[in-house]
C-alpha cells in the first residue's frame, strides 16, 4: 500500500472523527468511546476495502457490511455520510424524531443499512446467514462484520461461530473491536474470562489476525489478508483505544454510553484538528 | 344449519393427521415449485417433518444445530439476500427461546421469513410442560410486521405453508404434534387473513383456531339438539384477524365463545376481546388453558383435564348466553 493511500485513509479517519463528536455532542446521548476507537476501520472498509457504490447500495453483488455492536453506529453513519451515502447535513438528525439516523441501525432506514442491531449478538447470525446465501448462489462478494469484545458475552455469538466455520463460510470477515470496556466497567474486572481470547477463536476454527485497530496500515493489511482466506472466516481482532483521538475520552469506560457537552466537544474537535 | 360442506366433511369421516404433515407436505410442494425456498432447523428435522424436504433438496437444507437464536438471525441474512428461509422447530424454543432476534432480526427489519413452530399446545403430550408452548400466540401477536397463522388441520397448515412463501414479511405458523381429524378438503380455500365461517348460525358466534375448531364444530352438534344454533368460524390467521367477518357475526348473534389451544392470556381469547371491546361489545367467554402450566400425559386426556373439549365450550355457550 502506498503511503499516499496511507495518509489519505487518516486524514478521512479524522474526518470522520470530527463528524462522530459533532453528531454525539448535538445528539445529547450514544457512544463515543467505541465510535471514535473503530473510526479507523470504518474508514479502511468504506474508502478502501469494500466493493460497493452508494449509488447502487441493492447492487446484489456488493460486498455486506455488517455492523453487529450496532450502539457504535455514529461511526457507521459518519462513514456512510462522507462516501456519499446520504448528505453531512443529515448526520444532526441523529437519536431525533422523525430522524432516519437511529439510535441503533434500522435495516433499510438508509439504503446501505444492511441490518438491524444493537441487541448484542444478533449480527454475526445475520452475517453468517448472508454469507451462507451468497455461497449458495456461488457470489463472490464478501461480508465484513463488525463486533466487540462486550458483545461477545453473549451466546448467540458462539453459537454463530459454530454455524460459521460448519458451513466453511470464508467469506465472512469478523473485525472485533478489543477495546477492553464496557458499560459497567473494564472488560478485565465484568467478564475476566473473555480471556484467553486468540485461542478461543481458533479453537472454534476461525483464522485469527490481531493487529493494532488504530494502525491504518495494519487494518488493511489484515482486511487484504483476509479475502485469500481459504475453508474458514477470519477474526481480525483489533486492539483499539476507546475514545481515540481525544486524549480525555481515551481509555476512560465513562465515555462508552456517555457524550460530552459543547465546551468539551470544542475541545475534542481541537484536538482532531478542527 | 349443518355444516357447509363445501368447507368441510361431514365431522365423523374425517382421517387424522397431525398439521406437522400437513406443514411438511407443503414445504415439500414448495421445494419444487419455488426454488428459493430453503429449510433451517435446529436439530429437529424429523420431528417438524423438515427432513422431507431435506431429502428431495438436500443443498437448500441447512442444519443449525442446537441454536435457536442463531437459526433466527440466519434465517434474516438468507432473506436479505433473497431467499424464502423456513425456520423450522418447536413453538417452545421457536418463537419460544428466540423472541428477541425474531424481534430485532427478522420482525425490526421486516425480513421475509417464515417461522415454523411444531408441537404446540398441550397436545404435545408425553413431553410436558417445558415441551407444551401455550404462550407463542401471545407473544408474536405482539410483534409489528408479523403475520400469525395457526392452521385447523393437516390440510391447512399445507396451504398456510404455500400461501405464506407468498406473502412477503415475517409469518408465524403454529402447527401440532396429535394426530387429529381432518375434516377441511382440497378444496376449502384458504387465505391469509380471511376468516371461515364453517357453520352459519343465529345464537352465539364460536370463534376458534387450530385443533379446536374441530372441537367447536362438534359443540355445534351438541347445541343445536337442544335448540342452540350456533355459528362456527375458524379464525386460523390470528394476525391479521378477518375484523369484519368477526364483527358481522356478533353483530347478528350478539354473543361469543373463543376456543384455542393457549394461554387464556394474550391469544386468541385476547385478540377477539380487543377487536370486540373496541367496535362491538358483547358477552364472550374463553375455551383456553386458564393461566397454569400443562404436565404429561396422552394428549386426548390431557385435552379433557384442561378443559379443551366439545362440551367445555358447550358449557361456555351457556355462560355467556346466561349472562
Amino acid at each position: 500500500m502506498e503511503n499516499k493511500v496511507v495518509d489519505l485513509l487518516k486524514e478521512k479517519a479524522r474526518q470522520i472523527r470530527r463528524d462522530i463528536v459533532t453528531m454525539l455532542a448535538e445528539a445529547g446521548s450514544g457512544h463515543p468511546a467505541g465510535s471514535l476507537g473503530m473510526a479507523d476501520v470504518f474508514t479502511a472498509l468504506y474508502f478502501n476495502v469494500i466493493n460497493h457504490n452508494p449509488k447502487k447500495p441493492a447492487d446484489p453483488n456488493r460486498d455486506r457490511l455488517i455492523l453487529s455492536c450496532g450502539h457504535i453506529c455514529p461511526a457507521q453513519y459518519a462513514a456512510m455520510a462522507n462516501a456519499g451515502y446520504f448528505q453531512k447535513k443529515e448526520l444532526m438528525t441523529l437519536r431525533k424524531i422523525n430522524s432516519r439516523l437511529q439510535g441503533h441501525p434500522h435495516r433499510n432506514s438508509i439504503p446501505g443499512i444492511e441490518n438491524s442491531s444493537g441487541p448484542l449478538g444478533q449480527g454475526l447470525s445475520v452475517a453468517a446467514g448472508i454469507a451462507k446465501a451468497l455461497k449458495m448462489d456461488n457470489n463472490k462478494a464478501r461480508v465484513y462484520c463488525i463486533t466487540s469484545d462486550g458483545e461477545n458475552e453473549e451466546g448467540q455469538a458462539w453459537e454463530s461461530y459454530l454455524f460459521a466455520a460448519k458451513n466453511k463460510l470464508d467469506n465472512i470477515t469478523y473485525i472485533l473491536d478489543r477495546n477492553h470496556i464496557q458499560i459497567d466497567g473494564p472488560t478485565d474486572d465484568v467478564m475476566p474470562s473473555l480471556e484467553p481470547m486468540k485461542e478461543k477463536y481458533e479453537a472454534f476454527n476461525l483464522n485469527v489476525i490481531e493487529i493494532d485497530g488504530n494502525d491504518m496500515r495494519q487494518i488493511l493489511d489484515a482486511l487484504e489478508k483476509s479475502k485469500t482466506a481459504k475453508g474458514n472466516p477470519t477474526m481480525i481482532i483489533a486492539h483499539t483505544i476507546p475514545g481515540k483521538g481525544v486524549s480525555f475520552f481515551e481509555n476512560d469506560y465513562k465515555w462508552h454510553g456517555k457524550t460530552p457537552d459543547k465546551e468539551l466537544a470544542e475541545k475534542a474537535l481541537k484536538e482532531l484538528g478542527a | 344449519m349443518k355444516i357447509n360442506p363445501t368447507l368441510a366433511k361431514e365431522l365423523k369421516k374425517a382421517d387424522k393427521e397431525a398439521s406437522r404433515d400437513g406443514f411438511g407436505k407443503g414445504l415439500l410442494k414448495l421445494g419444487k415449485t419455488n426454488k428459493n425456498v430453503v429449510a433451517l432447523t435446529a436439530d429437529l428435522a424429523d420431528s417438524t417433518r423438515v427432513e422431507w424436504f431435506k431429502k428431495e433438496f438436500p443443498d437448500r437444507f441447512i442444519e443449525c444445530g442446537v441454536s435457536e437464536q442463531n437459526m433466527a438471525g440466519v434465517a434474516a441474512g438468507l432473506a436479505f439476500t433473497g431467499k424464502i428461509p423456513f425456520a423450522c422447530s418447536f413453538s417452545a424454543f421457536n418463537p419460544g427461546r428466540n423472541w428477541e432476534q425474531i424481534r430485532v432480526s427478522i420482525a425490526y427489519s421486516n425480513a421475509n421469513v417464515k417461522i415454523l413452530g411444531s408441537h404446540a399446545g398441550i397436545t404435545t403430550g408425553e413431553d410436558g410442560a417445558t415441551h407444551q408452548a401455550l404462550e407463542d400466540i401471545a407473544t408474536t401477536r405482539c410483534i409489528p410486521n408479523m403475520i400469525v397463522i395457526v392452521p385447523a388441520d393437516s390440510l391447512e397448515a399445507t396451504k398456510a405453508t404455500i400461501e405464506a412463501a407468498k406473502t412477503n414479511g415475517p409469518v408465524y405458523i403454529r402447527v401440532s404434534r396429535a394426530k387429529v381429524p381432518m375434516f377441511t378438503t382440497e378444496k376449502t380455500p384458504f387465505k391469509i387473513g380471511k376468516a371461515q365461517i364453517f357453520r352459519e348460525g343465529k345464537d352465539i358466534t364460536i370463534i376458534a383456531c387450530g385443533i379446536m375448531t374441530y372441537q367447536a364444530l362438534l359443540a355445534a352438534e351438541i347445541l343445536e339438539k337442544e335448540g342452540i344454533d350456533a355459528e362456527v368460524i375458524n379464525c386460523h390467521t390470528i394476525k391479521p384477524l378477518d375484523k369484519a367477518e368477526i364483527i358481522k357475526s356478533v353483530k347478528k348473534t350478539k354473543a361469543a365463545v373463543t376456543a384455542e389451544e393457549h394461554q387464556v392470556n394474550g391469544g386468541l381469547f385476547g385478540a377477539i376481546s380487543e377487536l370486540l371491546s373496541s367496535n362491538n361489545p358483547v358477552p364472550i367467554e374463553p375455551v383456553a388453558v386458564m393461566d397454569t402450566f400443562g404436565e404429561s400425559g396422552p394428549a386426548d386426556e390431557l385435552m379433557k383435564k384442561y378443559g379443551l373439549l366439545a362440551d367445555d365450550i358447550v358449557k361456555a355457550v351457556k355462560k355467556v348466553l346466561g349472562r
